[in-house]
């Protein structure tokens, strides 16, 4: 019981860095949701329905640009595809757990989370692994609802907001985040090939043109990583 | 109605990836070569959103040094490539972009 109850608490402890760092994404999603015409309660629904940050901010950067649903849902679908790869890094892991439980981890299954509980992991093996990543995740989870809660509250106080330029609040958001990235040649190449067909692409409707520059990019990366193959068996 | 849609077919989108080994798992195996290309998702469509924003802020064509979306993002870009701290990289891009519309 006690060896449950640390776990539990060890992962909540452990996904706190991370959980502080989501601060700003949290309330700048709120914040722009509401901007973009959601209702705050709407805003608050997707974190707690949806709950992955970075899907949801792209979503509200779709729904602000008039796309139609099916490309937000393939959007949101191309973007957390990743989550897969993490799902299957934890499944040799999470044999004994029980259905609901699996069932329930894979719900909090973000890239902070899983980092927090890969690391647990490979330190620990799966030694109380799953009251570990329930702590990591249910952490984090109220964590991330706190935070989009008090951005939708900024978000209605000041509905003015949507015009001091929060649309470029989002677009900072996003730069930063890619930017230091791109100190290799392969992630240049991926940024300029999706940036390049999105500009050309941008008179398309529905913002079907993010779809095929999310492609144009990754074939880009593809491409790259067979060129840097083939140069290094040669070598 | 379209909300609940919207919120359904995220839902769907985030939890199925999230759940297919976790939930589904024996039967399934992943693919090496999408491992792979899904390391240039996040770069490939981050860039996407910001290009056609940062140059044609609200569909208006503008590549001029008057363009404060423009100043923002490379300013957000290069602080952020330099320092590799994403709180600085916002406060100096935030500060450019305000007073490029305000003052």
């Amino acid at each position: 019981m006690t060896t449950v109850r640390h776990a539990l608490y060890a992962g909540a402890r452990d996904a706190l860095p991370l959980m502080i760092g989501t601060l700003p994404f949290g309330v700048i999603y709120g914040t722009t949701a509401v901007a973009a015409g959601l209702s705050p309660l709407a805003a608050l629904a997707m974190s707690v329905i949806v709950f992955a940050g970075s899907a949801q901010f792209i979503a509200v950067s779709l729904i602000s640009g008039g796309a139609a649903l099916p490309v937000i849902w393939l959007t949101t679908f191309v973007v957390n595809l990743r989550h897969a790869l993490y799902s299957a890094t934890v499944h040799p892991a999470a044999h004994g757990w029980g259905l609901r439980w699996r069932a329930l981890v894979a719900f909090w299954l973000t890239d902070e989370v899983f980092a927090v509980v890969e690391r647990r992991l490979m330190e620990r093996g799966n030694e109380a692994l799953l009251p570990y990543a329930l702590g990591a995740g249910g952490a984090f989870y109220l964590n991330w609802l706190s935070w989009t809660a008090a951005g939708a509250w900024l978000g209605q106080q000041f509905p003015d907001l949507a015009g001091w330029g929060l649309d470029f609040a989002m677009i900072a958001t996003f730069t930063a985040m890619v930017a230091p990235q791109l100190r290799a040649p392969t992630p240049v190449v991926v940024a300029l090939a999706a940036g390049t067909a999105a500009w050309l692409a941008r008179g398309l409707p529905f913002k079907l043109g993010l779809i095929l520059a999310a492609f144009a990019g990754v074939a880009a990366g593809v491409w790259m990583d067979r060129r840097n193959a083939c140069r290094e068996a040669r070598a | 109605m379209t909300i609940a849609a919207l919120l359904a077919g995220m839902f769907l989108a985030t939890y199925l990836t999230r759940a297919s080994f976790l939930v589904f798992g024996r039967h399934l195996r992943f693919p090496p070569a999408l491992k792979a290309a899904l390391q240039h998702v996040p770069v490939a469509v981050l860039t996407a959103i910001i290009v056609p924003e940062a140059l044609a802020p609200g569909g208006q064509v503008d590549i001029s040094l008057g363009n404060p979306w423009l100043v923002g993002t490379v300013v957000a870009a290069v602080v952020a490539r330099l320092s590799g701290h994403l709180l600085l990289s916002l406060g100096v891009s935030f500060a450019v972009f305000g007073l490029m519309r305000w003052w």
